[in-house]
């Protein structure tokens, strides 16, 4: 538990003279009062893109991969470049909520909830492409090892396919749980305050009957901890298995051992930019400045910073490599990614992903929220560019000039991929009115140490 | 003690004489059961007949809708003999079809014609090239004609009789002048029969009309040796090749020359002293044979002209009056000097299509006494007369000739003339065309008669003097078709069948005593004739100056024929649309070849869209006042003020819409010269070509097609020209091949069959024919253009053509190892993407690798592919979800992804998506559905068949027996398969062959197809 002092020169985490009763109306503001227009809007907006999404993947689904603009050469592309960049975004719930438990960083609290919610939503949609991009989507359980009738069919292990299955299932399950356990006290207090017999009936079912005693707390504790424990290496391992897809490959470009470290860091990249996206809008517009402070906004930034630059070394070290490899094939797979007919989309990439973070250097910028919020977005322009690149770039051009061509998106590609956005933002808008986004629970624990209001009694009393 | 026990149930029994238990007695049911007999007294259904009726018709209701899909086939009734199902009966029959003449194979299935191959034992045209490969899908064609027409209604065969002979006898006493114009026929007994004919009818007259003419030739051949043929030419028995504007390798003086060249070809003799042969080939369009030469020289026609008279002059010690430029005259010299060296094992050959270029070639290669020229048995495929059939057309204009009769011809579309005659030729009084589809003189005709497909037909040809070859139908007609041969006995008087005339006349005028029999089943047979010998000199002074030409023009056309369309008669089947130019590698489409030069200097250009598909402009040819409007494609190689326009495309009658594509350039045809000077205009827009290969060049990658000298390759090491790559171990190099280096384990293949196909790249032509047979024999789906434009392309086996960007593949490798620094390789690589003007070219044929250690095995999720005790990587379709992460990681992209259903879905109208059509499937090989990666199996089913056969016949398998479709139709020996288990095998020595090595061995997936490295003969000596 929490100790109740902090030192002064700490910034406080809750700003805004916040008592525990402050909090629970705070975070419960949204889930009782009713949608405003701009709700509405962006509500239906999304909706629609996502109602488009699956008019395309119905389209998809009974016509053929055909109406994609895949090719011989290029088997794969906008379908995995969306499965791999969702699934990166997805990392940066559990690292915020695993990881940063583990390393008792108390700042997480007021963001892991919509965090993990982030990461569960984007893991939906990153599990869409797997399936559909199969030409036989019907059959898709078929990669499932189970026992069946075909005689002694197996699924083959040797397959990063196969692995992707289990990584990204392991990860959406413990993901849920881990998430799932952190909202029963805060369901519990929304079931407690609400009026509205409906509304008690849905919450206590949601909180699964959490009473609030010691034991509860207890096991709660007891859960998180080991659910951290369990959900650290996922963060490392889900984005690894999903890089061997191609480190374990042939192709020039994707035969590269650099692979796992540079995805998992591009994938935290990715993830907490998405966090920023997300949570300067829902501050603004569920009123929670003072639990998603500036502060928070900066931390998040600091790790895209970090990250950010590992990611720009993996890339010029991918290129070093190349170069110092003697390999033809290599050297000219990369010589092509930045030079070649998509050179566009590798600058693009490099500008976004490299340069753009850069900007964090300056204290000014990081702590500016506009700031903040346009990096976030080009960040992720960046990482859906870098996935695009190692997968067609590497593809378009391979070892036989025979069979070199170019890949085009056809609207059902765009389609789709605006879809998934859609249905992500379906998911997190209903989450936004429905689900306390804040971990209300936790950020009560450390209201006394690093509450502003109390901080400020603790300076009084000095 | 057994005592009887009795058990009463009740109080009454007791009684005994209760007359309510002596009635239970007697009745087996308490009551009285509700039957139909007793409606009578109650009228009602009871609840138990309800229940019945309620069970029966629901129980019938649910069967009735269980119903599946019926299929209906019908069983024999009586089983033909010799059809056993699952088993293919092959019959020996020729093709004909007056443009390609080839003895050759057929294989039926429970009666359905469904594969060609070539009838490699016969002795002259046994080598069948795509398209011939290709006409079994033409006879299941959906637009062949069903039925005789009169004035546009079908009619039956008896009024059609009756009509046509009132019309002849009307015209015979009236003496009304009829031509029956026919093609090149080849045929003894149709030509007697047509002589039958002509005695009863006698102001018909005959004009044979070639589609494509090589009347030179034929007259040149004529005016020397004193009969209509060609000179044969064996190029496996020539040293030195000298060709001018002959594509020799192709479709020239009616093909079939690639199979000898190809022999020749291949280095041979003792180590250190291996010969080849040595070919120069001048030449204005890039052709299959330029591509082949050691040394192409491009030069417009008027150039070829008198590089002819040059050589033709220093060979024959004339006077030179050729003008030449500087660069053609070292050329020229080359060739003079090579072949001189070659004495006897020289030869001269030309396509000029000029009496005057065509006797000079026969004067020299007299002079030389080459041993590849065989005039005296000549070659009988051609015998068109191009004066002849300008002056008829000039005389149905004039009614001087008031009948015509067209048989195999199509004169309407292919005469240059033919569209401003079709008024003409509708004033005839009699007019009639024996066709199989509605082409344009049918549509013009009064009368159609409607002939079968050769498969249908019986037929007879002497291809060569001396080589005769009979044609067999192998199905029943399938329309309602007769022969032109049976029709003409009919109006003859005649009642005897053609059969029957065939067989009488084989008996009495070629077999003296052979069988009939053994003949037909042989489909050919060689008789011993006398050759024919010159009955007249060349004037060679008088030839060399009046080809010795000093015109000039500002541009020049020369039309030729491609790989897969020739002249146009089966431009409605899809498997020659889609097959793509083994040159351009274009499919769906002609175009206007030009030089990079001259189409900047114009203004026309290619570009890549943003999807890599190729964009043409389109410019206005003009041929003496003629125009049309066709796409422009540049092409290396092409000569400078040279265009290149093939034959046989272009929207006409008697085709499918998906058909309709490139532009008709016969109008150009004029006097069917091939040669034309024009004048090229840029015109607006852009054409869409579907090209299958979209980079040309190499990019110096010397380890994809590896190349030596004949030199080198003679006097250094392999480890020189043939290096294994080398890996770095504990650092020790060591070869990707060795064990040390390998992770993974090797399975023990000793036991059994192991299946090796060896790819000899000196042999290769590039002709196609394997394509085309794969496509036939393993259901390849046809895609149509817009899908190839997509680079969707399904063909299981591909033919890559590379261009050098220097002017040969070695200079780019040097190129590429020079590169120092960042900006030089920027640039470099940016040049070495364009070919250069006149490159080398090389041909790959690219299938499925079958890699020991294959990329594609271990990706699967599903495990759908896997590798066979063989040798072969499976594709298990049944099992594959079609994530394309296999093809992803095959290193040479040969997976091909059904991306769409291609059968049985109207969006794709070829012939998968008719009944007709189907009939051509091969029953062994399964139709692939929509979203499974499908690519080359190896043809397993050959290979099975192959083994079973060998079990129940209780031994060995020889070598040579198990084959593939591609291997079986390579005649040039480029593809060679077997089971490297067997020593002795070929395919066996062949792997150990100095010139042996895999395609990208560095990625070390140890394949099972191997490839033989390309030897060029171009060291100067």
């Amino acid at each position: 538990m929490a100790s109740h002092y902090e030192a002064p020169i700490r910034k406080p985490l809750v700003t805004g003279d916040k008592s525990y009763h402050d909090v629970t109306v705070d975070v419960a503001a949204p889930v009782e009062g009713t949608a405003n227009r701009e709700w509405w809007i962006v509500f239906g907006i999304a909706l629609t893109a996502f109602l488009y999404g699956v008019g395309c993947i119905i389209y998809t689904i009974s016509t053929g991969i055909g109406t994609w603009g895949l090719n011989k050469t290029v088997g794969w592309a906008w379908d995995i470049t969306n499965f791999v960049w969702w699934v990166g975004i997805g990392h940066a719930g559990t690292l915020i909520s695993a990881v940063l438990l583990l390393f008792r960083q108390k700042w997480r609290m007021a963001i892991n909830r919509s965090a993990e919610a982030m990461t569960i939503f984007s893991v939906i949609q990153a599990g869409l492409f797997p399936i559909i991009h199969m030409g036989r989507p019907w059959l898709a359980y078929w990669v499932l090892p189970i026992p069946n009738g075909f005689g002694s069919l197996w699924v083959n292990f040797n397959s990063p396919l196969l692995w992707d299955v289990f990584a990204i299932s392991t990860y959406l399950s413990v993901s849920l749980v881990f998430w799932w356990t952190g909202l029963l006290p805060d369901f519990a207090m929304i079931r407690d305050r609400a009026v509205r017999p409906f509304q008690k009936k849905i919450y206590s079912l949601l909180s699964f009957g959490w009473s609030g005693r010691a034991k509860d707390w207890q096991r709660f504790e007891e859960v998180s901890l080991v659910l951290a424990g369990l959900a650290t290496p996922l963060v490392l391992s889900v984005h690894t298995i999903v890089s061997f897809d191609f480190a374990t490959s042939v192709i020039p470009g994707w035969h590269t051992t650099i692979f796992p470290p540079y995805f998992v860091a591009g994938a935290i990249f990715s993830g907490f930019a998405m966090v920023n996206t997300l949570l300067i809008i829902m501050r603004k517009v569920s009123h929670l400045e003072n639990y998603i402070t500036v502060q928070h906004i900066e931390l998040m930034n600091i790790v895209i910073m970090i990250t950010g630059s590992i990611v720009g070394v993996a890339y010029i070290t991918e290129l070093v490599i190349a170069w110092y490899s003697g390999v033809e094939y290599e050297q000219y797979a990369f010589l092509n990614r930045a030079t070649g007919p998509y050179w566009w989309a590798y600058w693009s990439m490099m500008t976004c992903n490299v340069f753009s973070p850069q900007f964090m250097w300056f204290k000014k910028l990081r702590t500016s929220i506009m700031f903040s919020f346009i990096i976030s977005i080009v960040v992720n322009i960046g990482m859906w560019f870098e996935r695009f690149v190692i997968i067609v770039t590497s593809l378009h051009r391979d070892y036989l000039p025979s069979s070199w061509t170019m890949f085009s998106p056809t609207f059902v590609d765009i389609g789709i991929f605006i879809g998934t956005i859609g249905f992500f933002f379906v998911l997190f808008l209903l989450y936004a009115r429905t689900f306390p986004v804040i971990a209300q629970a936790e950020v009560k624990t450390i209201l006394k140490s690093s509450g502003e209001k109390y901080k400020k009694l603790r300076d009084a009393h000095e | 003690m057994p005592t009887k026990k009795t058990y009463w149930k009740s109080v009454d029994q007791l009684e005994g004489n209760n007359p309510m238990i002596q009635d239970l007695k007697q009745n087996e049911f308490v009551e009285k059961l509700p039957v139909e007999s007793d409606s009578e007294s109650d009228p009602g259904t009871s609840r138990r007949d309800f229940l019945k009726y309620v069970g029966f018709s629901t129980a019938a209701a649910t069967l009735a809708a269980c119903e599946g899909p019926v299929i209906k086939s019908v069983p024999y009734v009586v089983q033909p003999e010799r059809i056993i199902p699952g088993i293919a009966n092959y019959y020996a029959t020729t093709i004909a079809d007056g443009f390609d003449f080839a003895s050759i194979l057929i294989k039926t299935r429970e009666g359905r014609p469904i594969k060609v191959e070539s009838n490699k034992i016969a002795s002259t045209n046994n080598s069948a090239n795509a398209r011939v490969h290709a006409s079994v899908l033409s006879m299941y064609d959906t637009l062949r004609l069903q039925g005789p027409m009169a004035n546009g209604i079908d009619v039956s065969w008896e009024d059609f009789y009756l009509q046509i002979e009132a019309k002849l006898k009307a015209m015979a006493v009236t003496n009304k002048s009829i031509v029956l114009l026919t093609q090149t026929l080849a045929s003894p007994t149709t030509q007697s029969i047509i002589d039958a004919f002509i005695a009863r009818y006698p102001n018909v007259r005959q004009v044979t009309y070639d589609t494509i003419s090589e009347d030179a030739t034929v007259q040149a051949f004529e005016n020397i040796y004193g009969i209509r043929a060609m000179a044969d030419y064996d190029f496996s028995k020539a040293h030195s090749i000298v060709s001018v504007a002959a594509d020799i390798v192709g479709d020239w003086q009616g093909g079939g020359f690639d199979k000898g060249y190809s022999q020749a070809r291949v280095p041979k003799g003792g180590a250190g002293k291996k010969m080849m042969s040595k070919h120069f080939q001048f030449e204005s369009n890039m052709s299959l044979s330029g591509a082949n030469a050691d040394h192409r020289v491009p030069a417009t026609p008027n150039e070829l002209k008198n590089i002819l008279a040059s050589i033709a002059a220093q060979i024959l010690g004339k006077t030179d009056t050729s003008t030449l430029k500087e660069s053609h005259q070292k050329q020229v010299a080359n060739a003079v000097k090579s072949l001189r060296a070659a004495g006897k094992k020289g030869v001269l050959v030309t396509g000029i299509d000029e009496v005057a270029a065509q006797e000079l070639v026969l004067a020299v290669n007299q002079k030389i006494a080459s041993e590849a020229f065989e005039p005296e048995f000549p070659k009988l495929t051609r015998q068109g007369n191009t004066q002849e059939v300008l002056q008829l057309f000039k005389d149905i204009q004039s009614k001087k000739v008031n009948g015509l009769i067209t048989f195999g011809v199509n004169p309407l579309l292919t005469l240059a003339e033919g569209p401003e005659m079709t008024a003409s030729f509708k004033e005839l009084d009699l007019s009639l065309a024996f066709v199989s589809k509605e082409d344009e003189t049918a549509a013009a005709a009064q009368y159609v008669a409607a002939v079968p497909h050769y498969l249908e037909a019986w037929g007879d040809y002497e291809l060569k003097k001396g080589h005769y070859a009979l044609s067999q139908p192998t199905i029943k007609p399938l329309f309602d078709t007769q022969q032109f041969q049976d029709v003409l006995l009919k109006l003859s008087g005649s009642s005897a069948s053609y059969y029957e005339r065939l067989k009488t006349y084989w008996n009495n005028a070629i077999l003296f005593g052979a069988s009939w029999n053994q003949t037909l089943h042989d489909g050919y047979i060689h008789r011993d004739v006398e050759g024919i010998s010159p009955q007249n000199a060349v004037d060679v002074s008088k030839q060399i100056t009046s080809l010795a030409t000093t015109e000039e023009a500002e541009m020049q056309l020369v039309l030729y024929t491609k790989t897969g369309m020739g002249d146009g008669q089966q431009a409605n089947n899809p498997w020659l649309q889609e097959f793509p130019d083994p040159v351009t590698r274009v499919s769906w489409d002609n175009y206007l070849s030009i030089s990079k030069k001259d189409a900047d200097r114009i203004g026309l250009k290619n570009i890549n869209i943003a999807n890599g598909a190729l964009n043409g402009s389109y410019a206005k040819i003009t041929v003496n006042g003629k125009s049309l409007t066709a796409p422009v494609l540049i092409q290396p190689g092409q000569a400078l003020g040279s265009v290149g326009l093939a034959l046989g495309y272009g929207e006409r009658m008697g085709l499918k819409e998906e058909m309709q594509v490139g532009v008709n350039a016969y109008p150009l045809y004029l006097g069917q010269n091939k040669t034309q000077d024009v004048t090229i205009s840029p015109a607006d827009g852009y054409h869409e070509f579907a090209c299958v290969q979209l980079h040309n060049t190499m990019m110096g990658r010397g380890d994809i097609v590896k190349e030596t000298t004949l030199e080198i390759f003679n006097t250094k090491d392999s480890y020189y020209w043939n290096p294994v790559p080398e890996v770095s171990k504990n650092h020790m190099e060591m070869p990707v091949t060795s064990p040390e280096v390998d992770m993974w384990q090797e399975f023990d293949r000793s036991i059994g069959h192991h299946f090796n196909l060896s790819i000899d790249l000196n042999a290769c032509t590039g002709c196609g024919a394997c394509v085309i047979a794969c496509h036939a024999e393993n259901n390849v789906p046809v895609v149509g253009k817009t899908e190839i434009r997509k680079s969707r392309d399904m063909h299981w086996l591909r033919i890559d053509r590379y261009y050098s960007s220097d002017a040969t593949f070695e200079e780019d490798l040097d190129k590429k190892e020079n590169i120092s620094g960042l900006g030089d390789s920027l640039t470099t690589f940016g040049k070495m993407e364009q070919a250069a003007e006149n490159p080398q070219v090389t041909f790959q044929p690219v299938m499925c690798q079958h890699c020991n250690h294959a990329p594609c095995e271990t990706v699967c999720p599903v495990a759908a592919s896997s590798h066979g005790r063989q040798g072969q990587n499976h594709m298990a379709y049944n099992r594959c979800v079609g994530t394309r992460y296999c093809a992803n990681n095959c290193p040479y992209k040969v997976r091909r992804f059904n991306w769409f259903l291609y059968n049985q879905n109207d969006e794709f109208d070829y012939h998968m998506n008719n009944d007709l059509g189907r009939m051509v499937l091969n029953p062994d090989v399964v139709v692939r559905s929509r979203g499974v990666m499908e690519k080359c199996s190896m043809c397993i089913q050959m290979t099975q068949k192959t083994i079973l056969d060998a079990k129940l016949e209780g031994r060995q398998i020889k070598d040579g027996e198990f084959q593939t479709a591609c291997s079986n139709a390579c005649d040039s020996g480029a593809l060679v398969f077997g089971d490297i288990n067997d020593k002795e095998s070929q395919v066996a020595q062949l792997k150990e062959d100095s010139r042996m090595y895999h395609l990208l061995e560095h990625v070390g997936t140890k394949p099972n197809v191997m490839y033989q490295v390309k030897v060029r003969n171009t060291d100067q000596s």
